[in-house]
């Protein structure tokens, strides 16, 4: 490997992005190829695969059999809300190996004996979320029902480029929320990104069962193709 | 935290840029039941200094030795390691799989 290759591939590591290392192992030639490179490569296919998938391995290519090393960012999963079903879903991910931090300003909500092993912010959104770095590989879920807490935090993430937002609440709910943002100045397009009613549609009745359905969706963004996704 | 990929793969700039010797072993493919999967690293540098693992331990000490080459010759190489091979290589993997690792030299 190049020593400017693997410095790229660091600096692009530490950046949190994705990068591919196309190396054919019989001529030990080889390239890198950065996550906003892929749709205009050759391997725009397989690579986007493998980038979904976060898994290296040799392929079969029409310029032969190379080895593609494929470094993905680790996922972290913010969420508002210290409530029921983050006591769930917040271990679910960590299970699922997202880094978890879960922010609350209501200090009866938020506090360690609720949440084991958990990184729990009691502050506002405005002050936990900037340092939290919510970019690409972030999911973020709304749960406090309080549009205090939930709105900002949601133009925040609106305002990033993460692969998930959900937002807990009934369509009536959701709809009053999409006024209060639009009044904001969100554009229809953004608002969009939205999951609401959040998580996968699979009759979750109890909070943990919400979360599972919550956890469903994200991992569905996060791996398979944007237009199957959508048609889920 | 040098047991995770990025640390080691920071090693291996900065051990370069010192102007150590550098190679990188990388798994490529795995077959039955292999300690560490496809994409694991493993850095070497020309004293025998290593960081990573590309096997749990079984063969690291055959990759390392194998590395010097490639660091000295600058020629990439795949070597092969299989619990029944015992022609190309002296170590083996107890748990019964085969591992290709893929050394190459930071350069």
């Amino acid at each position: 490997m190049k020593l400017d290759l693997l410095h790229t591939l660091n600096a692009e590591r530490a950046a949190r992005r994705a990068v591919v290392i196309v190396t054919d192992t019989e001529a030990g030639s080889q390239r890198l190829v950065k996550a906003a490179d892929i749709a205009a490569d050759p391997l725009a296919e397989v690579l986007d695969k493998r980038v979904r998938m976060a898994k290296s391995g040799m392929e079969e290519t029409a310029q032969g059999r190379v080895f593609l090393t494929v470094h993905v960012p680790s996922p972290q999963l913010v969420i508002t809300g210290a409530v029921h079903i983050s006591q769930t879903l917040a271990p679910l991910g960590q299970m699922l190996n997202y880094a978890v931090t879960i922010i609350d300003p209501r200090t009866a909500f938020a506090t360690p004996e609720r949440f084991p092993g958990i990184n729990v912010i009691a502050e506002w959104p405005d002050v936990a979320l900037p340092p939290l770095h919510v970019d690409r590989y972030t999911a973020f879920v709304a749960l406090t029902h309080d549009p205090k807490v939930d709105d900002p935090a949601l133009l925040h993430a609106l305002s990033r480029d993460c692969f998930y937002i959900g937002a807990l609440g009934s369509r009536k709910t959701h709809g009053r929320r999409l006024e209060r943002l639009k009044a904001q100045g969100v554009p229809d397009t953004a608002l969009a990104r939205i999951h609401a009613p959040i998580g996968l549609d699979i009759g979750a009745v109890s909070p943990a069962e919400i979360a599972v359905a919550i956890m469903a969706e994200i991992t569905l963004r996060l791996r398979m193709k944007q237009d199957k996704a959508e048609a889920a | 935290m040098l047991g995770r990929d990025e640390d080691i793969l920071k090693a291996a700039e900065d051990w370069s840029k010192e102007g150590r010797g550098v190679a990188l072993a990388t798994v490529v493919e795995t077959w039955g039941s292999a300690p560490r999967p496809v994409g694991s690293n493993l850095v070497i540098d020309n004293e025998g200094n290593f960081l990573g693992s590309v096997s749990g331990g079984c063969v690291e000490g055959a990759v390392v030795t194998e590395a010097i080459d490639v660091i000295d010759s600058g020629k990439p190489k795949v070597l092969e390691f299989g619990v029944a091979d015992e022609t190309a290589w002296k170590v083996g993997l107890s748990c019964g799989g085969t591992i290709r690792v893929y050394v190459e030299k930071v350069s």
